[in-house]
């Protein structure tokens, strides 16, 4: 790689993708407070290097079999402050690895919400998330209007829009994507 | 502009920035740990690149899990100082020179006016050499690593200025157990705080890494101390390292707020009102006075991590435990957070004092704070702990428990056998 490409790289924010994101529908994983990252991901797996341990593991001491009963597509609905805790991007690599498309919750602590705008995961900060639904309702997340609709109960709220700045990252699938778009990688 | 205003604009070459803005800045150094053989080679490698932006501005530290306590851990440690050495890292510090965040200040990377980020929440630590510090992912490190930059969203600054005098046997961890009492765990999330005020002088530079260290657990991004003659003489001590061939990063003499400025909120702390404090199970928001504890027996008393385990730490615990017996069912741990502590503790006889009351004092690392090694708790047991967290599972079994206190208050446990006031040990 060139000095010039690096040089490139400082153009950014500069970047823009106008294709807009497709809604997003599935089952959703109800979530209480402060679900921290040593629930999302304890410790004691962080040394393994075999991805398969690590995603065994996700929230087991919060719902035990979570990890088996996990689909494709699901969403997590959580409480206050999730993924409070140690800076580990691990926590957002499993849900997503496991096939997590969104989590949407009352508030993020912050280095969790970094790291998922930045693994491309969307994270959604809808007031008191909890009341969207209970356990296993389909909800659907309709990001051109702001929405997200419980088709289960017929429930439905807005989320504030995401700044142009960080859609284009959840865009673009993530940080790194960004980046190779960016030093035409 | 608040201190981290002033700090991020100058980092974006920006006049003026406000809460709220995104931005690129610059880094100055980004430290990185045992994350370097987890999730961030792999990810860096993706990029394909064959060099990093600026070598020079990398700081390798292993901490978490040192020495390495089995197989999976010797193999991320042989990744990351395989990727350290491809990459020529200029700061490779080793595995052996203790807990990243005390010993950056001591080899003077934390100077006043920097932006410096971490493979770790606890990088909020260097908040108190009036830097900009906060921890980041491993997506985060590879983007600096191709880069040099990283995007900040600027956030809201909340003020807290401190008055009086701190009582003895009362440390910076009960001041911050009682900010997290009033603030609790998302009371400052993706805000700032910034410390100042009369009281500012009497508070220690060790227990002032102890309350930037958990801000982070309010959520919050900075927790960045202004300057004061007692820092002015700490930097003197610990002057910054420079390189021949390469220009060091920024500093600049001490940053102070810009007058006028509107905070999110401003609180006062009045020190000499400050009492021990202590967290239980399962937050570290869930503070009360230790008085008004109940004494339960206790099965671990861990005194050491980058919240507490400094000089003032261990020399207030020693004080404590001095021609005492620690109980025989009681696991007494002691780890100094780095290598120069552990030289002086040993220097002024604190580890002699540990050892003969029966305590066990290992070399630096972060070890039980994390469940890692060198003290995991089993089912059921329960611990006094000087660390920043006792999230269900995090120092050991889902079933066992963590309560944060101040070294005094562990120290005095330690010595009872059960939780108790640092006032109750008269020291001998």
């Amino acid at each position: 790689m060139t000095a010039k490409k690096l040089e490139k790289s400082n153009k950014l924010e500069k970047s823009e993708n106008s294709s807009p994101l497709p809604s997003i529908k599935g089952r959703i994983w109800l979530l209480g407070d402060s679900i921290d990252t040593d629930l999302i991901v304890p410790s004691r797996v962080l040394t393994e290097q075999d991805p398969a341990k690590l995603l065994a593991a996700t929230l087991e001491n919060v719902i035990p079999s979570f990890a088996e009963q996990v689909q494709p597509g699901d969403i997590i609905v959580a409480g206050t402050n999730f993924g409070c805790g140690s800076s580990r991007e691990e926590a957002v690599f499993v849900l997503k690895e496991l096939g997590i498309r969104a989590v949407i919750a009352s508030s993020f602590a912050r280095i969790f919400f970094r790291n998922a705008i930045n693994l491309g995961l969307p994270p959604i900060k809808v007031a008191n998330a909890p009341s969207l639904g209970t356990q296993g309702d389909l909800v659907e997340i309709l990001w051109q209007d702001g929405i997200i609709h419980n088709h289960t109960q017929d429930i439905q709220r807005n989320f504030p829009p995401f700044p142009p700045f960080l859609l284009n990252y959840i865009q673009s699938g993530g940080a790194l994507n960004l980046l190779r778009q960016n030093l035409e990688l | 502009m608040s201190i981290s205003d002033q700090i991020l604009a100058q980092h974006a070459q920006r006049s003026h920035v406000d809460p709220g803005e995104f931005l690129q800045a610059s880094i100055d150094y980004v430290m990185v740990h045992e994350q370097l053989g987890g999730r961030i080679a792999p990810e860096f490698r993706k990029l394909g690149l064959d060099h990093i932006w600026d070598p020079d501005r990398v700081v390798f530290i292993l901490d978490h899990w040192v020495p390495p306590p089995d197989v999976r851990a010797a193999k991320m440690h042989q990744t990351a100082n395989r990727f350290a050495k491809e990459f020529n890292f200029t700061w490779n510090l080793g595995q052996n020179q203790g807990i990243c965040h005390q010993v950056l200040p001591e080899k003077g990377f934390t100077q006043p006016g920097r932006l410096i980020v971490g493979s770790d929440s606890h990088t909020t630590t260097y908040g108190a050499f009036n830097c900009f510090a906060t921890g980041i992912g491993a997506t985060d490190v590879s983007m600096i690593f191709a880069t040099g930059e990283l995007w900040f969203q600027v956030p809201e600054t909340r003020r807290i200025n401190f008055t009086g005098r701190l009582n003895p046997s009362v440390l910076g961890k009960d001041v911050v157990l009682t900010m997290l009492r009033d603030f609790k765990t998302d009371g400052a999330i993706y805000e700032g705080f910034e410390f100042g005020g009369t009281g500012l002088s009497q508070i220690s530079i060790d227990s002032r890494m102890t309350i930037a260290n958990m801000v982070v657990e309010m959520g919050a991004k900075t927790g960045i101390f202004e300057g004061d003659p007692q820092l002015t003489q700490w930097l003197a001590d610990h002057p910054s390292p420079t390189l021949s061939n390469s220009p060091t990063p920024t500093s600049s003499p001490f940053i102070s707020p810009i007058p006028d400025y509107t905070y999110k909120s401003v609180n006062e702390y009045e020190l000499d009102s400050i009492i021990p404090m202590i967290a239980r199970p399962y937050s570290p928001d869930n503070v009360i006075p230790v008085a008004e504890m109940d004494r339960i027996p206790i099965d671990q008393a861990f005194l050491g991590s980058c919240t507490n385990g400094r000089l003032e730490d261990l020399r207030i615990a020693a004080k404590i435990v001095h021609h005492k017996k620690i109980p025989q069912q009681v696991k007494f741990i002691i780890i100094p957070a780095s290598r120069e502590i552990y030289l002086q503790a040993m220097r002024e006889g604190l580890l002699e004092i540990f050892i003969e009351a029966g305590g066990v004092v290992e070399y630096p690392t972060c070890g039980p704070c994390i469940g890692g090694h060198m003290g995991v708790l089993g089912p059921g047991e329960i611990c006094i702990s000087t660390t920043n967290r006792n999230f269900r599972g995090r120092m050991g079994d889902p079933t066992s428990q963590s309560y944060l206190a101040s070294p005094a208050t562990v120290a005095a446990s330690a010595v009872t056998g059960k939780i108790t006031v640092p006032e109750a040990i008269t020291p001998q």
